[in-house]
């Protein structure tokens, strides 16, 4: 389970091939191991190193860069509380503190049920909303408590389904649209303009 | 005073379904790259160096004359950095959502003006309905004949490609952002040699422009150079977005025409900030980015103006216009901004590292009441390591501009607010919790 499902790797493939070195694919791999696990589980890191030729090391050592990516596991629904500035000043604490109150847990943790987890992060481009919050990465805000509480019972009974798809998943879309003609970046393409250089 | 200049990249917001191919194509979509294929490539780049325009990243250069200083040999790589992560900077984020087609047009004509191989629209990871957005808007793209090969019948052909971050303020930084897309960790490289014009993406020439930057392409080809320039003043020239948070009674994203417009219109204009909040009185405000050292109610008259702002110590940076009112402890705003630097540092420079998280722990031990009256040289100690002689811009000790941006916030309240740090220290505590 937690290797690529075959049409997962087709997908993989797909990715590869929009790039002139086929690494420049991995992060977008590893959203696609994410949306299938919720997390990347040692299975997952070590058939997308496979994929890509790469040591399983190099896939780690790319994917514990970056905060969106989950190197242990997460609950169905990512609660990343906002608390940089903006928040801060319009009570973005505050909703933290409450957040923590009603779900049980410290930032960091996950329910018991394995529905939420918990996260304080840096700012999430939402301002005008302050405080906000992502779940994941689908923004709310301002919220009060109230609003927050309503959130969760939202989210826990499942009213939310449409809106909120599970953790891992960032784009229902995907690309509709030819690969590029194959080529890498030693190779001579043609411009289609002379550029300014001269 | 607000000024009769149009909205340029922000005129379909709000539309219904303004993210369609259909909605923009009712509102002129796709006529400034149709009118610049019939151009040569070179007098599009003359219209971009005519009309001024800055970068609207938070560097502020100019991007006709980056595009000129692209090297040979090719191929040229060109990539679109929408990785908006700079704290209480918010209009990338909506042009996503809201005006993706614009985005691509601009893709567009940057890629044909400067002969680019291939393009990249990097998009901040989380930004999950942005990046779904742009990549349904990119497929009506193709289908419209837009994108790919032999655009319009032009001739013309070049490929898109919609690449998704992963979570790190670093990457907005263009060299860190080209080691993501590479696959890699968002370490930023050191410049010189790794200035991107000359060696990019795959060590190739690359021109990184920012999402609004290139949003202002379809209207700079189809009205001309002179007619952008024409607003605003001398190199602040156009309308740009201002997001502007905090204690305003309207937090939202404003598209004013630049240097015409002043901190006082953004904050107090009624068709703008419309005030601060509960009658309260403004303390001071960030004027572009948490990096930007702050303004106190002396400023407020001053343009919002790229020049003035940085001669007057400061700078706009991305953008982004935080007010703080009477109610704010300054000790605590310092202290968050701080603590942003150092969780997000990408480790690589010790003065960075290292100082960042110095510095994070003394404002907190202030904050919560356990600060010293020697914090007050220890904190000045450490941002002179950080960035030498604190001086305005900084001076750089590290590869990249993360580091010396730490200082600004901790010298910004010792200068403003140090009667309010000394009472933190002698009360134990904070007076404002």
């Amino acid at each position: 389970m937690a290797r690529l499902s075959p049409e997962n790797v087709q997908r993989a493939r797909d990715l590869i091939a929009l790039y002139p070195q086929s690494r420049s694919a991995l992060i977008p791999i590893l959203h696609i191991a994410q949306e299938q696990n919720g997390w990347l589980p040692p299975d997952a890191i070590a058939h997308v190193a496979e994929l890509l030729d790469l040591e399983a090391a190099e896939v780690y050592g790319t994917a514990s860069f970056y905060d969106m990516l989950f190197t242990h596991p997460v609950g169905r629904y990512l609660v990343s509380v906002c608390t940089n500035l903006a928040c801060m000043i319009n009570g973005g604490y505050e909703l933290l503190a409450h957040a923590e109150e009603r779900l049980g847990v410290a930032p960091g943790g996950t329910t018991e049920d394995g529905l939420f987890t918990l996260e304080d992060v840096e700012c999430i481009a939402y301002c005008g909303s302050a405080p906000c919050l992502a779940v994941n990465w689908r923004f709310f805000g301002p919220l009060t408590s109230g609003d927050f509480d309503r959130l969760v019972d939202d989210l826990s009974t499942g009213r939310l389904d449409e809106e909120v798809p599970p953790h891992g998943t960032l784009s229902r879309v995907g690309r509709q649209a030819p690969a590029p003609p194959a080529t890498s970046h030693g190779a001579e393409r043609s411009p289609g303009g002379l550029g300014l250089g001269g | 005073m607000l000024t009769d200049a149009p909205a340029i990249v922000t005129a379909r917001l709000g539309q219904p379904e303004s993210w369609t191919l259909r909605s923009y194509l009712d509102r002129g979509g796709y006529q400034g790259l149709r009118k610049a294929l019939t151009m040569t490539p070179e007098d599009v780049g003359q219209e971009v160096l005519a009309a001024n325009l800055l970068g609207r990243g938070g560097a502020g250069f100019e991007a006709g004359k980056k595009w000129s200083m692209l090297a040979k040999p090719r191929p040229a790589y060109l990539v679109i950095n929408g990785d908006e992560s700079e704290p209480c900077t918010f209009k990338d984020h909506m042009l996503l959502e809201g005006d993706p087609h614009q985005i691509i047009e601009g893709t567009l004509i940057c890629a044909y003006a400067v002969g680019a191989a291939q393009a990249f629209i990097f998009v901040r990871g989380e930004f999950a309905l942005g990046i779904e957005r742009t990549t349904a808007a990119l497929n009506e793209a193709y289908r419209h004949g837009a994108v790919g090969q032999d655009i319009f019948g032009s001739g013309f052909s070049v490929d898109v490609v919609i690449h998704p971050g992963a979570g790190a303020y670093i990457c907005g930084e263009e060299t860190a952002l080209l080691e993501s897309l590479e696959g890699k960790r968002g370490y930023p490289r050191e410049k010189p040699p790794w200035f991107p014009a000359v060696k990019g993406l795959y060590s190739q020439p690359t021109i990184v422009n920012n999402v609004e930057t290139v949003s202002n392409l379809p209207w700079i080809v189809q009205q001309g150079g002179a007619a952008f320039a024409a607003l605003g003043v001398g190199r602040s020239a156009g309308t740009r977005i201002f997001s502007l948070s905090g204690h305003v009674n309207r937090p939202a994203n404003f598209e004013i025409e630049m240097a015409k417009t002043t901190f006082r219109d953004l904050i107090y204009d009624p068709a703008l900030g419309g005030g601060i909040r509960n009658g309260n009185q403004l303390k001071a405000f960030v004027p572009g980015g948490v990096s930007a050292p702050w303004f106190g109610p002396d400023h407020l008259d001053m343009a919002l103006d790229q020049d003035a702002v940085g001669k007057a110590g400061s700078m706009l940076g991305s953008g982004s216009v935080v007010a703080m009112d009477d109610t704010t402890c300054m000790v605590r705003a310092a202290w968050r901004i701080t603590r942003f630097f150092h969780r997000e540092s990408c480790g690589q420079c010790t003065p960075c590292r290292e100082g960042g998280g110095w510095l994070d722990k003394v404002m907190r031990r202030i904050e919560v009441g356990g600060g010293r009256e020697s914090d007050l040289d220890l904190l000045l100690d450490v941002c002179d390591n950080i960035a030498p002689g604190l001086r305005w811009p900084p001076a750089k000790t590290t590869i990249c501009v993360l580091g010396p941006s730490i200082p600004s916030s901790i010298t910004s309240l010792l200068k403003m607010f140090k009667d309010e740090v000394l009472v933190h220290i002698k009360e134990g505590g904070c007076p404002f919790a």
